[in-house]
């Protein structure tokens, strides 16, 4: 039997989406090579969660243990790796989120897997799968090739694939914590939720966002000369905020902010999956980008492809004389 | 406290108007038109230990996979505080996968002396997010991902914030030695003073070729590699934006009109 593993995903309470979206993926994948789904869950208390899983899974190994209350990849690791000798999945499925990053590249190790990472595009025809990533920042794709195993390894990024309908009724397997003793090594302490400034962009309606195309912070006045006539607040990517050219709280994208506004008028930003995530509640979405290729422009309504400089200034001008 | 640096030279296609093109064999990019900088994590990762080391004292050696080019990148993070680097340079290493490349660096750092192992949390070529944490497991060592707080807590312990989506951070205490991927912002990286580029012409980069590591050939590059880049393509695009056409005055006018339309003026 083909069996596929996704491993489900929580924080604070809460099933993370992408988990969803895995297993739907991990269904269209059984479906090809005639396997089942199993969702993994290791947590504390969390039935409810596998439950969850179940509508969208054949089967869940749920492991309720209090040590996997909070996150800790230094336990994540041995237990998952312990799961997979015993049970023999044929793949398995982790998000490319902040845990996959920090669980999969050593579970890979442990299972001496053939691995690779944040796959957008995955077939299992036969016995090997076939998985397409991204490189450049989304500039280029490369189709990754992988050498027989009986067990492969891959994390999947977010929105790869839309979450699917819950059609299935799995049964939820209780199994014995895998794991002897403590987490090697590290010990989670506490969560600290990210300070909000004068400005709460998720509730803005406009928003002006820039870029690295913005080239230096001298040049933010501009933009706030723009901002300021169209009555939006200012944000920016994370290549912005980073460069000090804007706070922390006024990043948009998988590491800041998820934004719902009515205009996103995004200047000197190239559009790179981690930024255009954040955006995908907007209504109207404005692109002003000097390279036609900008990935911006296939997230945009409406752009115009020229030098940023020239546009931006002149826009200022024409908004006035509309108002 | 001493710490192992892991740097990477990479192309510097961050500019949203740089065009990538890939080259005639289908498995590399046309770089004639790109400069090569220091991989924008790592930058930051440097900084890190040079800060550490000023609070702490100990040394900083960088460890490197890549060309003579590469050098480039290595003086410059040694002019910023570093003290030796080590560079493995082989062609056949090419075309490795994450854990292989794992696998080389390890024979760097397996002679060395460490308290902390830190690296970028992603290479901003071939976005992978996964050797520090491969390299941590290989050379038995807890881990955390992207780190964007640092601080050492007594002996032996440090305190360190993971960057989580939506800005969370998460707190926690691993033991040392360790091995940490860092996230971009988590500090202001310096820019390398006068003096200090003059004393790290004088530092020593040493050179690991295959014979070096110790590794053999099937155990590298392609042969050695379980999950192959085989083809670069393309991107299928997606439906584009209406692109308004003009000078910037026509254009912007044009803008103006739809926003005014759509009552966002």
């Amino acid at each position: 039997m083909h069996d596929i593993f996704v491993l489900a995903e929580h924080r604070q309470g809460e099933l993370r989406e992408v988990t969803l979206e895995m297993m739907t993926l991990a269904g269209q994948l059984a479906e090809q090579s005639g396997g089942k789904v199993t969702a993994v869950l290791l947590g504390s208390g969390v039935d409810e969660f596998a439950q969850k899983c179940a509508q969208y899974a054949d089967r869940v190994l749920y492991v309720d243990d209090p040590i996997f209350e909070n996150f800790n990849a230094m336990a994540y690791v041995p237990a998952l790796a312990q799961l997979i000798e015993e049970q023999k999945p044929h793949l398995v499925l982790i998000a490319h989120t902040t845990q996959g990053v920090d669980v999969a590249p050593a579970l890979a190790v442990e299972l001496d897997a053939p691995f690779t990472t944040e796959i957008i595009e995955m077939s299992l025809e036969g016995e090997k799968p076939a998985a397409t990533r991204q490189y450049y920042g989304g500039k280029i794709n490369g189709r990754i090739e992988f050498k027989d195993s009986d067990v492969y390894l891959v994390t999947v990024r977010e929105a790869a694939v839309p979450a699917g309908e819950a059609t299935k009724s799995g049964e939820v397997q209780k199994v014995e914590n895998p794991l002897k003793g403590e987490a090697g090594g590290r010990r989670f302490l506490e969560y600290v939720e990210a300070a909000v400034g004068e400005v709460d962009i998720t509730q803005s309606e406009k928003l002006v966002s820039v870029g690295r195309g913005i080239k230096e912070e001298k040049n933010v006045p501009l933009m706030e000369e723009l901002a300021k006539v169209l009555g939006a607040d200012l944000s920016g990517s994370r290549a912005a905020v980073d460069a000090g050219w804007l706070p922390t709280d006024r990043q948009v994208g998988i590491s800041g902010k998820t934004v719902k506004p009515k205009l996103y008028l995004a200047v000197g930003i190239s559009g790179a999956f981690q930024h255009v995530t954040g955006i995908k509640g907007a209504d109207v979405v404005v692109a002003i980008n000097k390279d036609p290729n900008a990935p911006i422009f296939q997230y945009a309504d409406y752009g115009i492809v020229d030098d940023l400089f020239k546009v931006v200034p002149a826009l200022t001008e024409k908004l006035k004389e509309v108002k | 406290m001493n710490i192992v640096v892991l740097v990477k030279q990479v192309p510097d296609t961050s500019d949203p108007e740089t065009e990538v093109i890939i080259d005639s064999t289908g498995r590399g990019i046309d770089e004639s038109k790109l400069s090569f900088v220091i991989n924008d994590a790592d930058n930051y990762a440097v900084e890190e230990a040079v800060r550490l080391k000023e609070k702490h004292g100990g040394e900083i050696t960088l460890v490197c996979l890549g060309r003579e080019s590469a050098n480039q990148v290595i003086r410059m993070a040694l002019a910023k505080g570093a003290d030796s680097a080590i560079r493995l340079d082989d062609e056949k290493f090419s075309y490795s996968d994450p854990i292989t490349t794992a696998k080389i660096l390890k024979t760097a750092l397996d002679g060395l002396d460490y308290d902390l192992v830190l690296t970028g949390c992603m290479a901003s070529d071939d976005g992978y997010t996964a050797i520090g944490v491969a390299l941590a497991k290989m050379l038995g060592l807890p881990h955390a991902a992207m780190v964007k707080s640092v601080e050492v807590i007594g002996d032996n312990k440090m305190k360190i914030g993971r960057e989580l989506e939506g800005g969370l951070m998460e707190m926690n205490e691993v033991d040392m030695p360790c091995l940490l991927t860092i996230q971009t912002g988590i500090n202001e990286p310096r820019y390398a003073s006068f003096k200090g580029i003059r004393e790290a012409s004088r530092k020593e980069i040493k050179v690991m070729d295959l014979a070096a590591t110790g590794l053999s050939e099937e155990e590298v590059g392609e042969a050695g590699s379980k999950a192959v880049m085989a083809q670069y393509s393309v991107p299928e695009v997606g439906e584009l934006a209406e692109i308004l056409e003009g000078d910037a005055s026509e254009t912007s006018a044009k803008l103006a009109e739809i926003l005014k339309e759509k009552g966002l003026v």
